[in-house]
C-alpha cells in the first residue's frame, strides 16, 4: 500500500513526466526553472572569488554556511507550504521566538532547549493550519496576525523586550550550535540531514504526493480521496516547527536568545524558495531548489558586504529587486503552466 | 408547529449574525467607547479625543488605501516602507520649500504605486508577493536615501501637524476628507464600479472589456499616494523624519482596519464606513490595554485576536 504505484495522484514534477511530447522551447524553459538558481550560484561564486581575495577564505565561507544554515531550515519548512499554493508570513516571529524560548529553557538542560521551542513555535503553526485548513481563511491573513501575535508573545516574554537570556557556554546545547564536525559546523550538518530528509519526504512518500497534489488543484485533489485539510494543517505544522528549531539552532550558535532577529526573515525565506524555482502558485517545486536559494541570496549579500561602501540599505533594496526580477522570470517561463 | 417555530427561530438567529457581521464594527466601538467612559480615567476629556483622532488619522489614510487594494482582491504590503519613503523624500527637498517638497514625497508614493501596480497587472505576480517585494525595496531606498532619523523645522510643517480649525487637527480635517473622497469614488464613479467588477472576478472582468490593467495600476497608485500623504502628515505631527521605523507593522493595522471593518479580503466590495470604523476600533483597544498598564506586548497579541475573528466572521458572510 505504501509504494507510489497506486498512489492516487501523480506529482507532475519534472518536464519528463508533464509531456514527453513537449516542444524544446518548453523543454527549455522547464530546465532553466529547475536549474537557473544553480547555474546562477556557480556564476556569481566564480565572479565573486574572482573579484575579491577575501571571498574563498575557510572564514569566509564557513561564516556563509552558517548564517545559510538557519535560513535554510526555515526555507524548507516554507517550501512545503509554498508548494501547496499557501504562504506562511509566520517564520520570522517564530524564528525568534524559537530562540528566545531555547535560551532560556537551556538552563534546564538541552532537552527543553530543543523541547520547549519545537512545542510552542509548532502548536502556533498547528493554529494557522486549523485555521487555514479547517476554517478556510487566507493564508496570508491568518499568518500574518500569528506574526504579530507571535512578536507580542516574544515581547511579553523577555519583559518587553529587556531581558536577554544567555545560554551557559559550556553545556551541551551551545556546542550543538558552536562545535564543528570534520571542519564543518554542527548546525550545517543538522541542515543538510533536514534537507535530504525533507527531499525524500517530498518526493518519494504519499505524504509528498498529497502536496503537490493540494498546491496543484485543491478541488481535483479532493475529489481523488486526498487529505487536503490534513496535508494543509500538516505542512503548517511543519513550517513551525522548523522556524522554531531554526531559531534554537541559533541561539545556541550565538549563546543568547535575541529579541530582535527575524524581521524580514519571511521575505527572505520565500525569496530564497521563489528563486530555487518553486511557483508561488502552487503544484511544483523542490526541495534542493531552495538550498539552492538561500546560498544564492547569502552570496549576494556577502558580496554586497565585501564592496564595503554598500550598507544594509542597498541590501535590501537589492534583495526587493532580485525579488521582483525572479519573480518577472519565472512568471514568464512558467506562463504555459498557468490555467488562466 | 415545532417546526414552523424552530425554523423561524433559526432564520432570526440567522438575521442576527448577518446584521452583527454587518454592523459588528460600529458595535465594538460603541462597547469600547462605554467602557473606557466608565474605567478610564480622564477619557472623556477633549484634550484625550484630540490625541486619539490625530493618532489615528494616519493609520486611517493608509486603510482607505488599502481598502481599495483589497476590494480589487489584492493587498499592499508596501504602505509602510511607502510612508518611509515620503518622510525621506520630504527631508531631503525641504530645501525647496514645503509644498514642493510635500509633492516629491507624494510621486514618490505615486512611482511605488505604479511599480506594484505594473508587476501585479502587467507581470500577472501575485499581489502579496509583489509589493513584498516593494516593500524590502522601498524601506532599504528610504534608508539609502536618508540613512537616519533627522528634526524636521519648519513653520508651515509644524503648523500641518499640530495646527487646528475650531479644534479640530487639520489631521482630522483631512482625514475625514479623504475617506469621504474614497467612499466617492468607490459608490459614484466609473473607476470604483470597475475596480468592484475587477475585485469580483478578474476574467469576468476581462471578458466584459473593462481596462482591467490600467484599473489595477490606478488601484495601487491610489494606495501609494494615500500611503505618503499619510507619510507626510506623520512627519508634520512627530516634527522629525524617522526612514527606519515610520510606518512599521503599518500594512498589518491597516488590514486589521480594512477586514474589522466588513471588507472581505475575497473582493468585490469596498465598506468605506466600516473601514473608519476599524481603525478607531484599533485605536480604542490599544488605549484601552495602554491606559491600564498592560503591557504593549498584550496590544499586539490582542490585534492579532481581532484581526482573526473578524476574518472568521466575514467568511461566513462570504457563504450567502
Amino acid at each position: 500500500m505504501t509504494t507510489d504505484v497506486d498512489t492516487p495522484v501523480s506529482s507532475k514534477t519534472t518536464a519528463e513526466e508533464e509531456s514527453p511530447g513537449a516542444t524544446r522551447s518548453e523543454r527549455l524553459s522547464a530546465l532553466a526553472q529547475q536549474h537557473g538558481a544553480l547555474v546562477t550560484l556557480v556564476v556569481a561564486m566564480i565572479a565573486a572569488s574572482l573579484s575579491f581575495d577575501t571571498f574563498l577564505t575557510g572564514d569566509n565561507l564557513e561564516n556563509m554556511a552558517l548564517s545559510s544554515a538557519f535560513l535554510a531550515v526555515v526555507a524548507l519548512g516554507m517550501t512545503f507550504v509554498i508548494v501547496t499554493g499557501g504562504i506562511d508570513l509566520s517564520v520570522g516571529s517564530l524564528f525568534a521566538l524559537g530562540g528566545v524560548l531555547a535560551a532560556w529553557g537551556s538552563q534546564y538542560g538541552t532537552a527543553v532547549a530543543l523541547l520547549l521551542p519545537l512545542a510552542v513555535c509548532g502548536l502556533i503553526g498547528l493554529v494557522n493550519g486549523l485555521l487555514i485548513a479547517r476554517s478556510r481563511l487566507a493564508p496570508f491573513i491568518v499568518t500574518l496576525a500569528a506574526m504579530l501575535g507571535a512578536r507580542g508573545i516574544l515581547l511579553s516574554v523577555t519583559d518587553e523586550g529587556s531581558t536577554t537570556y544567555l545560554v551557559d557556554k559550556d553545556s551541551f546545547f551551545a556546542k550543538l550550535g558552536q562545535d564543528t564536525l570534520l571542519g564543518v559546523g554542527v548546525p550545517v550538518w543538522i541542515t543538510l540531514a533536514l534537507f535530504v530528509l525533507g527531499a525524500v519526504v517530498l518526493r518519494r512518500t504519499r505524504f509528498g504526493q498529497y502536496v503537490y497534489a493540494v498546491g496543484g488543484n485543491e478541488d481535483a485533489a479532493a475529489l481523488m480521496g486526498a487529505p487536503v485539510a490534513r496535508t494543509k494543517i500538516s505542512v503548517y505544522t511543519l513550517s513551525g516547527l522548523c522556524a522554531g528549531l531554526a531559531g534554537a539552532l541559533n541561539a545556541a550558535w550565538l549563546v543568547s536568545g535575541v529579541t530582535i532577529l527575524g524581521s524580514g526573515m519571511e521575505l527572505e525565506a520565500i525569496s530564497a524558495v521563489v528563486i530555487g524555482g518553486t511557483l508561488l502558485t502552487g503544484g511544483f517545486g523542490f526541495i534542493s531548489g531552495s538550498l539552492v536559494g538561500v546560498l544564492l541570496l547569502k552570496v549576494i549579500q556577502n558580496v554586497i558586504n565585501q564592496i564595503g561602501s554598500l550598507d544594509s540599505a542597498y541590501q535590501q533594496v537589492v534583495s526587493g529587486a532580485f525579488l521582483a526580477v525572479v519573480v518577472i522570470a519565472q512568471t514568464w517561463l512558467g506562463r504555459r503552466r498557468r490555467v488562466l | 408547529m415545532t417546526d414552523l417555530t424552530l425554523g423561524r427561530v433559526t432564520a432570526d438567529r440567522d438575521r442576527l449574525l448577518r446584521l452583527l457581521q454587518e454592523y459588528g464594527v460600529y458595535l465594538g466601538v460603541v462597547v469600547l467607547f462605554l467602557v473606557n467612559t466608565v474605567f478610564t480615567p480622564h477619557f472623556l476629556s477633549t484634550e484625550n479625543f484630540r490625541t486619539q483622532a490625530v493618532q489615528v488619522a494616519p493609520v486611517l489614510i493608509v486603510a482607505l488605501g488599502m481598502a481599495l487594494a483589497i476590494g480589487s482582491e489584492g493587498v499592499d504590503l508596501a504602505v509602510g516602507s511607502v510612508m518611509a519613503l515620503s518622510t525621506s523624500l520630504l527631508s531631503l527637498y525641504l530645501g525647496y520649500g514645503p509644498w514642493i517638497a510635500i509633492l516629491i514625497a507624494l510621486v514618490g508614493g505615486a512611482v511605488i504605486g505604479v511599480a506594484n501596480g505594473s508587476l501585479i497587472a502587467f507581470v500577472g505576480v501575485q499581489p502579496i508577493v509583489a509589493t513584498l517585494a516593494l516593500m524590502v525595496a522601498g524601506r532599504g531606498l528610504a534608508l539609502v536615501l536618508l540613512p537616519q532619523l533627522k528634526d524636521v523645522h519648519d513653520p508651515a510643517m509644524a503648523s500641518l501637524g499640530s495646527g487646528d480649525v475650531l479644534g479640530v487637527p487639520y489631521l482630522v480635517l483631512i482625514a475625514a476628507a479623504l475617506a469621504l473622497l474614497v467612499a466617492f469614488v468607490v459608490r459614484r464613479t466609473t473607476f470604483g464600479r470597475q475596480l468592484l467588477a475587477i475585485g469580483d472576478s478578474r476574467p469576468a472582468a476581462r471578458l466584459a472589456g473593462l481596462p482591467v490593467r490600467r484599473v489595477l495600476i490606478l488601484v495601487y497608485v491610489c494606495s501609494g499616494v494615500l500611503a505618503a500623504i499619510a507619510g507626510v502628515l506623520a512627519t508634520a505631527r512627530l516634527t522629525a523624519s524617522d526612514p527606519t521605523s515610520l510606518g512599521n507593522l503599518m500594512e498589518l493595522s491597516a488590514i486589521t482596519a480594512v477586514v474589522v471593518g466588513g471588507t472581505p479580503l475575497s473582493g468585490g466590495r469596498v465598506r468605506i464606513g466600516g473601514t473608519v470604523a476599524g481603525a478607531v476600533l484599533i485605536q480604542l483597544l490599544t488605549t484601552t490595554l495602554i491606559k491600564h498598564d498592560l503591557p504593549p506586548s498584550w496590544t499586539q497579541i490582542a490585534q492579532a485576536v481581532v484581526i482573526v475573528l473578524a476574518v472568521y466572521a466575514a467568511r461566513e458572510r462570504g457563504k450567502r
